[in-house]
């Protein structure tokens, strides 16, 4: 099967991705369609490193797991936080600060 | 196989690292009435021992590389790690401002006396605003010392960041400093609502932007077949890829533009700014830009540099966005925090001038432009979080009026900062001005020159309209006061004034300074 594809089905990922980002009003679908396009640029690299030959994008995808489970951490917590006080994890809701 | 580490070019942020793994043994380990003490101690001791070594880094006379040995210019400049950072008198200047301005933001950050509770930050970030735990916290005067860990990690990415010579490392980077921006954004004292919705803001759209960051540098990849920026500035030249070259720089302008908070990424900056803890807001509207304009240099300079031609009318687009958005926003906001982010959005369209030109020069006038706003911007900020009244800082700009009759020194010095930020002679600002609009006309962007020298005439009104609201109007009767800070405040904002002042009236030292650094290496 030609590599490039993967390429392709990697910007697919991504623009459901950020897709979701745009779209969705819950936190935690807001944050699942954030790593949802972190492991779309993981997928074109690994795809890229078959396509180029080089072990860059090998590297890459190791480090690029490793900052994700790091923001989840990050992210978890600000969204917990904000439900603990608001009982929502509605992102249209925390609207104190506008214009 | 024999890899260049170069340990002595990288120690600055080593140092910072190591600091930042010794106060989490700190907080795990130390008794908590000890913590304070002894992460202040940490924290300053490390950015003093790693700002020495950047100094004598950049004085050392360079052996090894005869291209060097033969002209003005001295100091380290190497590509360490196996390619993956480089050492070079722009990537040096601009780590040595972050330092500067990490230090007098540690000294805001460890305030005790405005606030009658204790520090800008809440005694506990877990416990529900307004419930029982936190007023239990804060009778029994806890602070949270988890904040200089995070504040180490974040000044530690900021110093990889500009100075990272390939996409992975400034992947990295660019997280390492970015998260723990958003959990310091969340720890507001007083407002906690307002504070954590500014984190859930940052944190989302942070995310968002660094994912396109990341998806550009897999396009770049794909194409180039390596992430290094000088092998992927050769290899662009001769590629035939042209559709994933341009996304891939499109999508990585994106993040870098997001994180100096250029227009159209630029709604996070109010929200943000209002949001979080005031000592933050000095530091990150500081040292953020520094060293996400660091990178954005680098990237377009370096990595970009043989595509100029695709990238700069995107480049003018934004910049000349940027800075009327920006300008005309401010115009409309009634919050002092929100009219000092809008006029930091507008700052970062001047500040784009100096990427537009593409040029030796503006690459010197950038490097000055960023010192000289960073510090304007620092004392801005502290001296906002000094104005307060019973429920803690008055932010709205009526609030403010006749200020300059009840305490003129306060006031005296924030107009100093104002004029700096309008750019009016025998300030910081006016000089950093004069010399990146020299630069972008010489580098053919008269246009928007002319365009950023409007932009500065709406932003003067802004600015000029504070000093009247504060010198010229009766103060109202139950207006705020400004509260007398301890030391520590007091030798934040004279550190800043001192630099306003002096890179208005005696630039020239710090001129000579920035052009005599030379360019980035490839």
């Amino acid at each position: 099967m030609n590599p490039n594809n993967y390429l392709l089905l990697a910007a697919i990922l991504f623009t459901i991705g950020a897709y979701g980002v745009l779209v969705r009003r819950n936190a935690i679908i807001v944050f699942l369609s954030v790593e949802l396009m972190l492991n779309a640029a993981n997928l074109a690299f690994v795809a890229a490193a078959r396509n180029t030959g080089t072990l860059d994008g090998l590297v890459a995808a190791f480090f690029v797991m490793v900052v994700a489970a790091a923001e989840v951490v990050v992210g978890l917590a600000i969204i917990v936080t904000i439900f603990r006080t608001r009982r929502s994890a509605s992102i249209d809701e925390a609207s104190l600060m506008k214009y | 196989m024999n890899v260049n580490i170069s340990y002595q070019a990288l120690a600055p942020i080593i140092i910072l690292l190591t600091s930042g793994v010794l106060s989490v043994l700190i907080e795990a380990l130390v008794p908590r009435t000890f913590r304070r003490p002894i992460q202040l101690v940490l924290v300053l001791s490390s950015i003093v021992l790693a700002f020495a070594y950047l100094v004598f880094n950049s004085t050392i006379a360079l052996t090894s590389d005869p291209a060097f040995s033969g002209g003005q210019i001295k100091g380290l400049r190497e590509i360490a790690a196996a390619g993956a950072i480089a050492i070079d008198g722009p990537g040096m200047v601009i780590q040595g401002i972050i330092l500067l301005i990490s230090f007098s933001a540690a000294l805001l950050l460890a305030e005790r006396q405005i606030d009658p509770q204790g520090d800008a930050f809440t005694a506990r970030a877990s416990t529900l605003p307004g419930s029982e735990d936190e007023r239990q916290f804060t009778a029994n005067g806890w602070l949270q010392t988890e904040i200089w860990p995070l504040f180490l990690f974040c000044v530690g990415g900021m110093l990889l960041f500009p100075v990272s010579n390939d996409f992975l490392i400034m992947f990295v980077a660019l997280e390492v400093f970015s998260l723990p921006l958003y959990l310091l954004a969340s720890m507001a004292r007083r407002r906690r609502l307002l504070s954590q919705e500014a984190a859930l803001k940052y944190f989302i759209l942070g995310s968002f932007s660094s994912a396109f960051f990341l998806f550009g540098a897999a396009l770049i990849y794909a194409a180039t077949s390596s992430v290094n920026f000088s092998v992927v500035s050769v290899a662009m030249e001769n590629s035939s890829q042209d559709g994933l070259i341009i996304s891939g720089i499109a999508m990585i302008a994106v993040g870098l533009l997001f994180k100096v908070g250029a227009v159209p990424f630029h709604q996070w900056v109010p929200d943000v700014y209002q949001g979080s803890p005031t000592p933050l807001v000095a530091f990150m509207s500081a040292a953020t830009k520094v060293a996400a304009f660091g990178a954005l240099l680098r990237v377009f300079y370096v990595a970009f540099g043989s595509m100029r031609w695709d990238w700069r009318p995107m480049m003018w687009v934004i910049a000349g966005l940027t800075m009327i958005i920006g300008s005309l926003l401010a115009v409309t906001q009634t919050d002092m925090k929100r009219m000092l982010a809008f006029s930091s959005v507008a700052h970062t369209g001047f500040l784009l001038l100096g990427v537009v030109a593409s040029s030796a020069a503006g690459l010197s006038s950038s490097l000055f432009y960023l010192l000289a706003y960073a510090f304007t911007s620092l004392g801005t900020f502290a001296i906002v979080g000094l104005v307060r009244d019973a429920s803690g800082e008055a932010t709205h700009l009526s609030q403010w009026a006749g200020l300059g009759k009840k305490s003129p020194w306060i006031a005296s010095i924030f107009a100093l900062f104002l004029l700096a930020l309008a750019g009016i002679p025998l300030t910081s600002g006016f000089t950093g001005k004069f010399a990146i609009f020299t630069a972008a006309v010489e580098g053919g962007a008269t246009p928007l020159v002319i365009i950023a020298v409007l932009a500065s005439a709406v932003a003067a009104f802004f600015y000029a309209r504070v000093i009247v609201l504060m010198f010229f109007t009766e103060p109202p009767t139950d207006g705020p006061a400004v509260v007398i800070p301890s030391g520590l405040t007091t030798v934040a904002i004279g550190i800043s004034a001192a630099f306003t002042l002096l890179l208005g009236i005696a630039p020239q030292p710090v001129l000579e300074l920035v052009i005599n650094v030379g360019l980035f290496i490839r």
